[in-house]
């Protein structure tokens, strides 16, 4: 550096947007939430939807049950919307909505929101995540079938990029990717190949609008990411996206300002690898994560959200939330980060990272787009996914990847933290579910019943012309009627169909056995001799929650033991669960639930179990609090498992002994339940 | 202990489908004292003891990998129900049985078509049940056929799903009434195969996604054309599309119904029924077993001396008999 150059910049830089993924309850309450994280310095809301209000579905549906108002807030119409931004200038606000199968709906719901409040749509700033095929591969909150949904996202761009020009429609995502086991090189590929598709629907939409209406939409898309505490080579991911995402935009969209080819990115970090043991050291894994995303200023995040120490335990409280939301801030005033140019510029090291991540991600990218694309390649994705994941865990349980007071330093003092009678989470009254559907019901009498149905068959007749219908100006019509989440969805799954997406596990490719599977597997072929047939085990999803990783897993390991796994996937009610578990005539049953579901919905599978004649063991997995164990247990479940079981051949091995157990019992009370499944 | 297998037996002939979970515990099962109680099981669901054969109709659904078999099978199982919002479909009862192939290594399986079905779980009229083919590599699972065979004592329909073409089909066939072989546009092993004899000419060709337009229609004529050069002409082949609105399903059911009414359903159930005797009695005996009672010619000589009444552990047994 020569002598008058400084190493510092004329002017230190503006932080980036700070927020708190919050929302829960009520809009109500969350309202209140939001109003406070403002007052507290957070620069931008991000609202999180209850799983109902994600997936489509209203508070009084079988689905919904136990899911209202758990991991985020219900929203069923612009009633719940508009108390939501209740004394929120919308004019003023950036708010980021993580909604996808039904993000049209939600931005809908919004514009009519602020409409109320005297707000124009061209005046608001925001994000709707919309990212359909990382729901298809990660996050499993999806509602209708690739295509149509493909569609309803190229609607939504060619309406914002006219009409809300300040709006992100779609965020990129490819943070669900990570904490579904993708390695740096996966994440960037298959984000890069999503956006591919994404732009190239909107190109369809609207590429007869001139090449600038191109440049606009190119410019408008951003990204979500994910960011691990290997900090150094996530920062070097992050660098890599920008540069792909730039030829991209050259290249393939011929789009030339340069300030829309700029990479935008938020970023969320890893929850995956925060830890139920000792998770007071999340908080240093937070920080570190942090520092991947805004050490470098070439590569920095405009929005960063963090997660709370206490994701592996439960729902977070706010002030677990809080204690993020400082994190940041002291990133952003105390340090002097932002003081800075890029402080990697000449590095070798980073340079070296980026040119790896480059070529690993080119030549994945190539392989998606030998596939036909995004779409068509969900499966071959998923399955990839799938192995990832395992193979991070094959690694953990080996002790080959050292995680810290979990296979490592394990012993502990007893934690402050989570002394308290809920354990140091936050838990949601169970009453409010009834509260929600009481509200819901006196709001459809109330409604002008004719303005609606005309509004919700004009939505159909939109969904149904594929050539020309506008699917967001019917949208905002039926939201302005008083429709509700549910309606919206159903008006359109009737028109589009149902879907299911594919599962990865049968693609996971069956690993060598080592020494501990080998064993295992003697003692399957063992259980087998004494049962007749091979154990065979149900695993599945009851309730909305999509996040199908721990599932998937659970799966892939029951198989590679030696066991007959039926994998039913996600979004199951108890009902059929319980006619699986009897048709199929399984030995052993194991649920995953991560939305704090659970108190409502396994006892309901295990009553439903019961009527339906069939009595095998049940084991829960999932982010389950250590007080409700034995509320599980009361009920009739016969294990549970948390994130701190981390070591799936033990749980294998469990279950084994689950299943010789009540065979012997059965065998005992000489009914033959195993057998003979039903009366 | 052991379930009671007449019992369960005589409520299939009943047409007590709660007795169908059951009764595929025990066929399922090879511990000795089961094996006994199926063969009773299938004693009741016997033609001789039913006065006929079996009333359901035994379909076989077989193709590659993705080619869209699970979509295809659930929107018959909407047509057979009744639920497809076809008007006047007649609600058919429907089981089906998918077998999935099992891992080499360690013997286990996963059997995830059941998520790609959606289905009622109230509607008492469908069952679903997935197996894995177990050591029986590209073919059906041990007890498939006797599963089918005591399902359509109970069901208007059994379907048999299964993964693969040539060996997996030919098993299908031994097995179905009816077989139908599916394959995506675009496919060319299934066209070689067939041109190749490698696999029969199935009773119905399926080709799937519809909605690609061009190439599927290009397949479609290319394997009408193959057929033809075989010296087919009767064997349909029909375009499906599972997208909504779903095109093709009701035009297979019905091209799988005129099948069935062609057929010589008790013949090519009794042949099925031998052939299934004499390899299940090799597979537990081997070809030392056979020779012992005069080879393979005397063996079949035999079964065919038997009342056609007859099912196959009551076969298997009067081929065990000669051996003592």
């Amino acid at each position: 550096m020569s002598g008058d150059q400084s190493p510092r910049l004329p002017e230190r830089d503006r932080p980036w947007m700070m927020r708190t993924y919050a929302g829960h309850s009520t809009a109500k309450a969350s309202n209140e939430l939001y109003r406070r994280n403002l007052r507290k310095g957070q620069t931008g809301l991000s609202v999180a939807f209850d799983l109902p209000t994600q997936t489509g579905y209203d508070p009084d549906d079988e689905l919904a049950r136990g899911e209202v108002g758990k991991v985020g807030v219900p929203i069923a119409h612009r009633g719940d919307m508009a108390a939501l931004m209740d004394g929120i200038p919308l004019g003023e606000m950036n708010t980021s909505m993580t909604i996808n199968a039904t993000a049209a709906w939600l931005l809908a719901l919004y514009i009519v929101a602020a409409e109320e409040q005297g707000v124009s749509e061209e005046q608001l700033q925001g994000t709707t995540q919309n990212d359909i095929i990382k729901e298809f591969l990660a996050r499993g909150t999806y509602a209708f079938p690739p295509a149509p949904s493909m569609r309803l996202i190229a609607d939504m761009i060619a309406y914002t990029v006219e009409h809300v020009p300040k709006w992100n429609p779609i965020n990129i995502c490819s943070y669900h990717l990570q904490e579904a086991g993708a390695t740096p090189v996966q994440e960037i590929a298959y984000a890069m190949s999503n956006a591919i598709a994404v732009l190239d629907a909107a190109r369809e939409r609207v590429g007869d609008r001139g090449p600038e209406v191109m440049e606009q939409v190119f410019g408008r898309i951003s990204f979500f990411v994910n960011a691990g505490v290997r900090f150094v080579e996530e920062h070097a991911k992050l660098r890599t996206m920008a540069i792909l995402w730039e030829e991209l935009g050259r290249e393939r969209y011929g789009v030339q300002d340069e300030r829309h080819l700029r990479f935008r990115y938020g970023v969320q970090v890893n929850s995956l690898g925060l830890t139920e043991a000792q998770p007071e050291n999340n908080v240093q894994r937070i920080v570190l994560e942090a520092l991947a995303v805004t050490l470098g200023r070439d590569a920095r995040a405009r929005a960063i959200q963090l997660p709370a120490w206490n994701e592996a335990l439960g729902l977070p409280r706010p002030w677990d939330q809080q204690w993020s939301l400082r994190i940041q801030q002291v990133l952003a005033f105390e340090t002097d980060i932002l003081e800075y140019p890029d402080i990697f510029e000449g590095s070798k090291v980073m340079e070296g990272l980026v040119a790896e991540l480059l070529e690993g991600a080119r030549a994945e990218m190539a392989v998606v787009a030998e596939h036909g694309g995004a779409v068509e390649a969900v499966p071959y994705m998923k399955g990839a996914l799938v192995d990832s994941h395992r193979e991070r865990i094959r690694r953990i349980e080996s002790g080959e990847q050292i995680v810290v007071g979990q296979n490592r330093f394990e012993e502990t003092e007893e934690s402050p933290l989570t002394a308290d009678a809920e354990g140091g989470i936050l838990v949601v009254d169970p009453a409010l579910e009834a509260e929600q559907i009481e509200a819901l019901r006196r709001w459809r009498a109330d409604r002008d019943q004719g303005l609606l149905d005309t509004a919700l068959a004009s939505l159909a007749e939109a969904a149904r012309d594929e050539a020309s219908g506008d699917l967001m100006t019917a949208t905002i019509a039926a939201a302005r009627a008083g429709a509700t989440t549910g309606e919206w969805a159903k008006t359109l799954r009737d028109v589009f169909g149902s879907y299911r997406a594919p599962t990865g596990v049968g693609e996971a490719a069956a690993i060598p056995a080592d020494g501990e599977l080998s064993e295992l597997r003697g003692e399957v072929s063992r259980l087998q001799e004494k049962l007749g047939r091979r154990p065979k085990i149900l695993v599945g999803k009851p309730g909305l929650d999509g996040h199908s990783n721990g599932a998937e897993q659970i799966a892939v390991r029951a198989r590679d033991s030696g066991m007959d796994v039926v994998y039913e996937g996600i979004r199951l009610t108890p009902a059929q669960i319980a006619a699986s578990a009897l048709q199929e005539g399984v030995h052993v049953i194991g649920l995953s639930i991560l939305s704090g579901s659970h108190r409502e919905l396994i006892p309901a599978v295990i009553e439903a179990l019961h009527d339906a004649g069939v009595s095998v063991p049940v084991v829960v997995g999932g982010i389950i609090p250590e007080q409700d164990v034995p509320l599980l247990e009361q009920a009739g479940v016969a294990a549970v498992y948390t994130p701190k079981d981390f070591d799936i051949t033990r749980i294998m091995r469990d279950i084994v002994e689950l299943v010789d157990s009540d065979a012997a019992r059965a065998a005992l009370a000489g009914n033959g339940s195993l057998a003979s499944g039903t009366a | 202990m052991t379930p009671d297998g007449a019992a369960l037996g005589s409520r299939l002939r009943e047409r007590d489908l709660s007795a169908a979970p059951a009764a595929l515990n025990l066929l399922e099962s090879t511990a000795p004292a089961d094996r006994e109680q199926a063969a009773a099981l299938m004693g009741e669901v016997s033609p001789g003891r039913l006065g006929g054969e079996a009333p359901g109709h035994l379909v076989g659904l077989t193709g590659p990998p993705g080619a869209g078999k699970s979509t295809l099978m659930a929107a018959l199982l909407h047509h057979w129900r009744g639920t497809a919002g076809e008007p006047g479909a007649p609600r058919r009862t429907v089981a089906v049985l998918a077998v999935d192939p099992s891992s080499r290594r360690s013997g286990g399986s996963l059997l995830g078509d059941r998520a790609r079905i959606d289905f009622d779980p109230a509607d008492r009229g469908v069952l679903i049940r997935s197996t894995a083919a177990g050591e029986r590599l590209g073919g059906l699972a041990r007890a498939t056929r006797a599963a089918a065979h005591a399902l359509a004592a109970a069901f208007d329909v059994v379907v048999i799903e299964t993964v693969g073409v040539g060996q997996a089909e030919t098993e299908v066939a031994d097995v179905a009434d009816s077989v139908a072989v599916v394959v995506q546009p675009g496919s060319g092993d299934v066209l070689q195969f067939l041109k190749a004899g490698i696999m029969e000419i199935p009773d119905v060709l399926v080709v799937t996604k519809a909605d690609l337009g061009q190439v599927a229609m290009r397949t479609r004529r290319d394997l009408s054309a193959a057929l033809r050069s075989l010296g087919s002409r009767s064997t349909p082949v029909l375009a499906v599309s599972s997208l909504p609105p779903p095109s093709g399903v009701q035009e297979l059911a019905g091209a799988l119904e005129e099948h069935r009414s062609g057929l010589d359903v008790a013949a090519r159930r009794l042949h099925s029924r031998r052939a299934a005797a004499l390899s299940e009695f090799v597979a537990e005996h081997g070809e030392l077993g056979l020779r012992a009672i005069g080879g393979r010619g005397a063996a079949e000589q035999r079964l065919a001396e038997q009342d056609p009444g007859l099912e196959v552990p009551a076969l298997v047994g009067v081929l065990e008999q000669d051996t003592r």
